[in-house]
């Protein structure tokens, strides 16, 4: 009998846990169509030399790998990218946290603000590096240049601040910098403010009932009591800043010398250009493995900080 | 149970939803980038389908950058179209071609005696031609249909060299610089070129290596058979660095993409333009009042003829593995006849493919079309260079003309690349 019992519920338990798994199974399988395969399919096509087109690939083992190594334009692109990422790390984030402070506190039109701090992220970026391009462009008509900046520096008599921005290796990669970093400032802005508001308004009415300073209370509350936001900003500004890529095709096109480079224009220019998509794919792991060493660091020297 | 059915249902519609994109009978589908000819396209198609009953769908994907990475994915996901077109170099053509991708179209330029072949300019279909003992191992014959020839020259704006009292656009290079001496003094940028895309500066250096060396030099080079240090070479490098130093160049030339350098010399910001025949259309549509002439770039050396790039401007290819072909290549046939490329001519003011449409043709391509002998193009090349080693070439010139590196300099890093490059061929 008792036996009897236990076959019927074990039968039931096997139809609950199949109705289980059934369920997740479309998931399951977008998953492992979408993430889990194409991640085994990049990391095979870096073994192989193939044009992306012909059927026939050559397995090439590590070579593509070891020919990273090896390939100083890709590491300078990597520097390129270490560039802007630090450029948005420190002046856009600076940018985005002194905004969120301002607009965390009673003043007016903050709501205004806050929608105009906002506009530049959600402009598409090929618009904004076209825009920025026409901005910076350097040339001449009629004796007036026919830049808008350079165009502004004659009016107000700083000739010799005229300046070809984007085709000269001293201030092209800076100026693509400063254009991520103006249209990368509204998502930092919004994640910190949110971040602000979290805060509970006792502690800063307690710290200034005990006499503290304004200094002092953004010292001793804010700071500590947003710093895990301080690190997701961060992240997000380094794995974005890294990828940049559109900005840079839509203001400097195919690029000035190797001056303008970037990871994501190397891996283009290796598919597209040079038709080594294996080589390409090599780009892409080693890229995204540097991404998450740095994503780790950041996470692990925050803890640290943290903790102390 | 009627939980497994919607799960077994969802997942029947999401592979349905997989599947590649409907093939209609009676329609032939197009994917192409030419944003300047969409309209017309679509006027022809609907002329077509009154005629024939036959559904023409012209899909547009642009710029043509986007649409070759489009290409290359539809391939890989064997979803490509009936009709297409492949752009870039010749490799890239052989490679569809050995894919699968691309039908062979000899017996129908050679159905009636051959009238087909014929009525096409021979330059823009060899484009499309894979001789007898190729590089690419292709089986020898035609692979596509040239709707349109092209070749790329420079441009004089005729208001401007009037007035830095230039008489004739000049004939030899040091002519060329002592017009830019003149147009400086005046204020006046000399050339402007979308040298933004590399593949620009790479033709107008290929303009100056015939002139200077010789194609047969030149293929030797990519054979590795000459190195890039050779004297002919530093020549070429040459050129660049004296446009650089005397200040013939347009500011922000390496940067600049060809839009932008159209927009410049059709708004008269640059006396010298350096351009296809396509900028007929566009420096119309920008500034009417332009007058502007064509001219093959002013030659160093007198001794060889200078050669520009040229041919097919356009070419479609039939979809190998389409159900459609017949009517594909039909519809190719019709659209290249006289009448549809009057019209094409006519409408996107591009050279027509079809010899017979010349005297049709509006008077100012009919410069483009007079130098269409002179041309020659990478892809008729018996051999083409490593992408590789272009890269680094046209990044060396692009180095050159920002004033950051010698031509000595650039001829040593790109034979070291090629060496390189060479080296590891033979390893594999």
């Amino acid at each position: 009998m008792s036996k009897a019992i236990a076959k019927r519920l074990s039968g039931e338990e096997l139809k609950e846990i199949f109705g289980n798994y059934l369920f997740i199974l479309p998931a399951v399988l977008i998953f492992v169509l979408f993430y889990i395969y194409p991640f085994f399919e990049i990391f095979n096509l870096s073994l192989h030399e193939w044009n992306g087109i012909s059927l026939a690939r050559q397995f090439v083992g590590f070579d593509n790998f070891k020919e990273i190594i090896n390939d100083k334009v890709w590491w300078m692109s990597i520097w390129h990218a270490g560039y802007i990422t630090l450029i948005a790390l420190t002046f856009q984030n600076a940018l985005a946290f002194a905004l969120a402070l301002s607009c965390d506190r009673d003043i007016r039109m903050r709501k205004f603000y806050r929608v105009i701090f906002y506009i530049p992220p959600v402009l598409s970026e090929v618009v904004v590096g076209l825009i920025w391009q026409w901005i910076l462009n350097s040339g001449m008509q009629n004796g007036e240049p026919i830049g808008l900046l350079n165009y502004f520096l004659t009016q107000v008599h700083l000739n010799h601040l005229v300046h070809a921005w984007l085709s000269d290796p001293k201030t092209a990669l800076t100026c693509i910098a400063i254009v991520h970093s103006w249209k990368g400032f509204g998502w930092g802005f919004i994640i910190l403010l949110a971040g602000l508001q979290t805060i509970d308004r006792e502690l800063y009415e307690a710290a200034r009932v005990d006499g503290a300073s304004s200094f002092s209370v953004f010292k001793n509350v804010t700071v500590p009591m947003m710093i895990p936001v301080f690190v997701m900003v961060m992240i997000l500004t380094i794995l974005g800043s890294m990828q940049v890529f559109v900005l840079v095709l839509s203001m400097v096109g195919q690029g000035l010398v190797y001056h303008t480079e970037v990871p994501v224009t190397r891996i283009l220019a290796s598919m597209t250009g040079m038709s080594r998509f294996g080589y390409a794919c090599a780009q892409g792991i080693v890229f995204g493995g540097i991404l998450m060493a740095s994503s780790f660091l950041l996470n692990k020297i925050s803890k640290k900080v943290k903790q102390e | 149970m009627k939980r497994i059915f919607l799960v077994v249902l969802a997942l029947c519609l999401f592979a349905a939803g997989c599947t590649p994109s409907d093939k209609q009978p009676n329609t032939v589908t197009i994917w192409h980038w030419m944003t300047d000819r969409q309209d017309a396209f679509l006027k022809l198609a609907e002329q077509y389908e009154q005629q024939t009953g036959i559904k023409v769908k012209f899909e547009l994907y642009a710029p043509s950058d986007i649409y070759s990475r489009k290409i290359i994915a539809a391939a890989q996901a064997r979803v490509l179209p009936d009709i297409f077109g492949v752009l870039g170099e010749k490799k890239n053509f052989a490679s569809f071609v050995e894919g699968g991708f691309v039908a062979d179209l000899t017996e129908e330029f050679q159905k009636d005696d051959g009238a087909w072949e014929k009525s096409l300019f021979e330059k823009a279909l060899n484009v499309n031609r894979f001789e007898e003992g190729n590089v690419y191992k292709i089986k020898s014959g035609v692979y596509g249909v040239p709707i349109d020839v092209t070749n790329i020259q420079m441009l004089y704006n005729q208001d401007l060299l009037a007035k830095a009292g230039i008489k004739a656009p000049p004939t030899n290079f040091d002519e060329f610089l002592n017009a830019i001496a003149a147009l400086n003094r005046i204020g006046v940028s000399g050339l402007v070129s979308g040298w933004g895309e590399i593949w620009m500066v790479d033709c107008f250096a290929s303009n100056y290596a015939f002139n200077i060396m010789g194609e047969e030099k030149v293929m030797a080079t990519y054979r590795g058979e000459i190195p890039y240090t050779d004297e002919d070479w530093i020549k070429v490098f040459r050129v660049f660095e004296t446009l650089h130093d005397k200040k013939a160049l347009a500011e922000g030339i390496v940067t600049k993409g060809n839009k932008y350098a159209e927009q410049d010399f059709a708004l008269e910001r640059a006396a010298f333009g350096f351009n296809g025949s396509w900028c007929v259309n566009v420096y119309d549509k920008m500034n009417p009042n332009l007058h502007y002439g064509a001219m093959i770039p002013p030659p160093i050396n007198f001794a060889r003829p200078m050669q520009i790039w040229g041919g097919a401007g356009s070419s479609f290819l039939v979809n190998g593995i389409s159900q459609n072909k017949k009517l594909a290549i039909d519809f190719l046939k019709w659209i290249t006849a006289k009448e549809q490329q009057v019209f094409l001519a006519q409408e996107t003011k591009n050279l027509p493919s079809n010899r017979d449409a010349l005297p049709e043709i509006p008077a100012v391509l009919s410069q483009f079309a007079s130098a269409m002998d002179f041309t020659t193009h990478p892809s008729i090349w018996k051999y083409n260079e490593d992408p590789v080693v272009i890269e680094a070439f046209d990044k060396g010139i692009q180095s050159i003309i920002i004033g950051e590196a010698d031509p000595d300099q650039v001829a040593a890093e790109v034979q070291e690349i090629k060496q390189r490059e060479m080296k590891k061929l033979q390893e594999r």
